[in-house]
C-alpha cells in the first residue's frame, strides 16, 4: 500500500511537471538559502576559531582604562616575566607614522613592543632578527618591517640594513615578518613596522604610557592562575578599582565570538525557515488545486474500495515527496554554492555541517506533514456520491 | 441476495424535501439479471447508491448477502464495496494516467491481495472481457466499447457478489452497446448476479426481470405489463 502509494504520487508529480517544479521552487529557494545562510555562519566561526587558537590558549590581553595617574613604565610591565608561571611578556602600543624612502612616502602602522611580541604573535621572519633586550635597553633606532612594506619601498625583502625614515628619524631595518595569513585567509595589506617601546616613546606625535599589553602562562593549563594572579596584581596597583583595567583571555575571546556567531546562526536560520513555511503554503495551495481537480478520481477510488486512510495516504504521501524532492535539490544546490563560495571567494569560506542538512530535511518533512494534511484530509472526507457527480 | 425492505430515503435540496425513496421493497436473488428502469429523478439512483453501498437508507432494511447493511462506519462500507461490488459507470470512470492493467488492479490493491496473485486476477477479468491486447493502453488510447470494457474487468475482478451497472451502453453508439450488453449476458450465463439500472426500455426489456422505479416507489415489471407496454 505505501509502495502504491508512493508510485501514485510520484505519477502525479511528474504528469504535472511544470506545476510541481514551481511548488517545489518554494521548498528549493527556503532549503537553500537555509544551509547556505548557515554554512557561512559555519565557515567564519571556524576561521575565527582558529585565528584566536593559533594564537594559542595561554593568552591574555591586559588594557588599563584608568591608570590613576600612575601608569606602568616599560620596567614595571617586563617585571611581571620574572614570575614563575609567565611565560612571554610585552607591551604594545599602536601609532601611525608617515615612512619615507626616497621619494617613496606613504602612512604605516607602528607598533611599539619589546623582545617577546615575535613569540607571542607568533611572527615568523624571512630576514634579520626581532627586536631584543638591548634594542630596548638602549633605545636602538631598529625597525622590523613587514613584505608588504618592503615591497612598497624598496621593491625587495632582502632588505635588511637598509635604512627607512620613520616620522623624519632614521631608522636602520633589522628583519623582515613573512605575511602571515588572517582569520579569513588572506594576508594583510597594510604597511607595518615593529620599533622598540621605548624609541616609540621618543619618535610618536603623542607619547602614551603603556595601556595594552600581552602576557601568556609557561603553560596552557596555567592560564587560570594567571589570570587570578594578574587581576590581584592589577587590583593592587589600580587602587582596588577593579573597573580600571580589563583581563581578555582567548578562551572568553571565543566564548564571545561563538555566542555572536550562534545569534547570527539563529537569526538567518530564521529568515531561511520563514521562506520554508512560505513555500510550505505553496505546496498546500497546489494540493487544495489539485485535490480539486481530482474529485472524480477520489470518487471513483472511493466507490471501489478506497477508505479515508487510502485517499489520505495518497495526497499526504504526494505532499511530503514534494516537498522531500525540494529539499534534496536544494540541499545538493547549497553544496554546489558552497564549494562554489570557497572556490571563487578568497574573503569567504562556507561549511555545510550535517546538523543544518539534517535540520533541512526535518523541516521539510514537518512542513510536508503540517501543509499536506488538510488538503489530505479534505480529499479523504468527501462523500463517494458527490464525488462521482463532480464534473 | 438482496432485499430491500421498506427503504426509505429522502433528501434535502435547496431547504426542500425530496422523496428519492419511498417504502421501496424489492428482493433480487443469486445470480439473476435484473434491470431497473425509471425515468430521471424517479429514485433510480439512489437505489444504486444504496444497493452499492454508496449511501444509507434512512429507515427500512437492506441485506447483502443475508448481512443487514446499516450503521456501518465508512470503513466498513468501503470494504464492502471493495469485497462484494463491482460498479460500471455510465462514462466509465477510468484513471487516465493508469494502464488498462492498472486500473483492473486498483481494487484489489485496496483488498491488499499480494502482487503475483494481483497480477492473475486482472490477466483473467481481462482475458474474460477481451483486452488482452490492451493490457498496456491508457484509457485516452482506448474505443469508448474498450474502455467499458476494462471497466467491467475491473468490477470483475474483485470477484464481487454483484455487478452493479449504471446506465453502461448511455455513452456508447448502438452497435458498441449491444456488444456491452452481449458481455452482460454471457456474464450473467458464467453465473454472476447483475444490476443494470437504465432508461432505456430496450436495455431494460434483456434482462430476464425488470423492476420499474417513479416517483421513488418501487414496482416489478409483470410479464404482462412487458407484453402490453410493447416490451416483449
Amino acid at each position: 500500500m505505501m509502495w502504491q502509494s508512493i508510485k501514485l504520487a510520484i505519477q502525479s508529480i511528474f504528469s504535472n511537471r511544470l506545476r510541481s517544479m514551481l511548488t517545489m521552487l518554494g521548498m528549493i529557494i527556503g532549503v537553500t538559502s537555509l544551509v547556505v545562510l548557515v554554512s557561512i555562519v559555519n565557515g567564519a566561526t571556524d576561521s575565527v576559531t582558529s585565528a584566536i587558537s593559533d594564537m594559542g590558549n595561554n593568552l591574555l590581553t591586559i588594557r588599563i582604562s584608568d591608570d590613576k595617574n600612575q601608569p606602568y613604565s616599560i620596567e614595571e610591565i617586563l617585571d611581571f616575566s620574572k614570575e614563575e608561571i609567565v611565560g612571554y611578556v610585552a607591551p604594545y602600543t599602536q601609532s601611525s607614522y608617515t615612512v619615507k624612502k626616497g621619494r617613496t612616502s606613504s602612512s604605516i602602522t607602528v607598533y611599539g613592543t619589546s623582545a617577546d611580541y615575535d613569540d607571542i604573535q607568533k611572527l615568523t621572519l624571512s630576514g634579520g632578527r626581532f627586536l631584543n633586550g638591548a634594542d630596548l635597553d638602549n633605545h636602538t633606532y631598529v625597525a622590523v618591517i613587514n613584505e608588504v612594506t618592503a615591497q612598497t619601498l624598496f621593491n625587495s625583502t632582502n632588505v635588511v640594513g637598509e635604512e627607512i625614515s620613520l616620522n623624519g628619524y632614521p631608522f636602520t631595518v633589522i628583519g623582515v615578518t613573512e605575511e602571515k595569513e588572517n582569520a579569513v585567509g588572506n594576508t594583510t595589506e597594510r604597511l607595518e613596522a615593529y620599533i622598540p617601546y621605548t624609541v616609540l616613546t621618543r619618535t610618536a606625535n603623542m607619547v602614551r604610557s603603556i595601556s595594552d599589553f600581552y602576557i601568556t602562562a609557561g603553560t596552557e593549563d596555567q592560564i587560570d592562575r594567571l589570570e587570578q594572579v594578574m587581576t590581584k596584581a592589577l587590583y593592587t596597583r589600580f587602587k582596588s578599582d577593579s573597573d580600571a583595567f580589563t583581563i581578555t583571555s582567548n578562551s572568553t575571546l571565543l566564548e564571545t565570538m561563538s555566542s555572536v556567531n550562534d545569534t547570527m546562526k539563529w537569526m538567518l536560520g530564521g529568515i531561511a525557515a520563514i521562506s520554508l513555511i512560505v513555500g510550505g503554503i505553496g505546496i498546500m495551495n497546489i494540493m487544495l488545486v489539485s485535490v480539486t481537480e481530482r474529485t472524480r478520481e477520489i470518487g471513483v477510488r472511493k466507490a471501489i474500495g478506497a477508505n479515508r486512510k487510502h485517499i489520505m495516504m495518497q495526497f499526504m504521501t504526494e505532499a511530503l515527496l514534494v516537498s522531500l524532492i525540494g529539499c534534496v535539490i536544494g540541499i545538493v544546490l547549497s553544496l554546489l554554492i558552497v564549494i562554489g563560495i570557497n572556490y571563487f571567494c578568497t574573503d569567504l569560506s562556507a561549511s555545510i555541517s550535517f546538523d543544518v542538512v539534517a535540520i533541512a530535511v526535518g523541516f521539510s518533512l514537518g512542513i510536508g506533514v503540517v501543509f499536506g494534511s488538510y488538503p489530505a484530509y479534505k480529499a479523504a472526507a468527501m462523500s463517494p456520491i458527490e464525488a462521482l457527480r463532480y464534473t | 441476495m438482496i432485499q430491500l425492505e421498506d427503504v426509505c430515503k429522502t433528501y434535502e435540496i435547496g431547504g426542500e424535501q425530496v422523496r428519492a425513496l419511498h417504502h421501496a421493497t424489492l428482493s433480487i436473488a443469486k445470480g439473476e439479471f435484473v434491470s431497473v428502469i425509471g425515468p430521471s429523478g424517479s429514485g433510480k439512483s439512489t437505489l444504486m447508491n444504496i444497493i452499492g453501498c454508496l449511501d444509507m437508507a434512512d429507515s427500512g432494511i437492506y441485506r447483502l448477502d443475508d448481512m443487514p447493511i446499516e450503521d456501518y462506519s465508512e470503513y466498513e462500507l468501503a470494504r464492502i464495496r471493495n469485497q462484494k461490488i463491482g460498479f460500471v459507470f455510465q462514462n466509465f470512470n477510468l484513471l487516465g494516467k493508469l494502464t488498462a492493467e492498472e486500473n483492473v488492479e486498483l481494487p484489489l490493491i485496496y483488498r491488499q491481495i499480494s502482487k503475483a496473485e494481483r497480477k492473475m486476477r486482472v490477466e483473467a477479468a481481462i482475458e474474460r472481457v477481451k483486452l488482452s491486447g490492451r493490457r498496456q493502453h491508457k484509457p485516452m488510447e482506448l474505443s469508448g466499447g474498450q474502455q467499458q470494457r476494462v471497466a467491467i474487468a475491473r468490477a470483475l475482478a474483485g470477484n464481487p457478489s454483484l455487478i452493479l451497472a449504471d446506465e453502461p451502453t448511455g455513452n456508447l453508439d448502438s452497435k458498441t452497446g449491444e456488444e456491452i450488453m452481449y458481455l452482460f449476458h454471457e456474464l450473467h450465463e458464467q453465473g454472476n448476479t447483475i444490476v443494470l439500472i437504465t432508461h432505456d426500455e430496450g436495455v431494460a426489456e434483456q434482462a430476464e426481470r425488470s423492476i420499474r422505479i417513479l416517483d421513488g416507489r418501487v414496482q416489478e415489471v409483470s410479464r404482462e405489463e412487458k407484453v402490453r407496454g410493447g416490451m416483449i
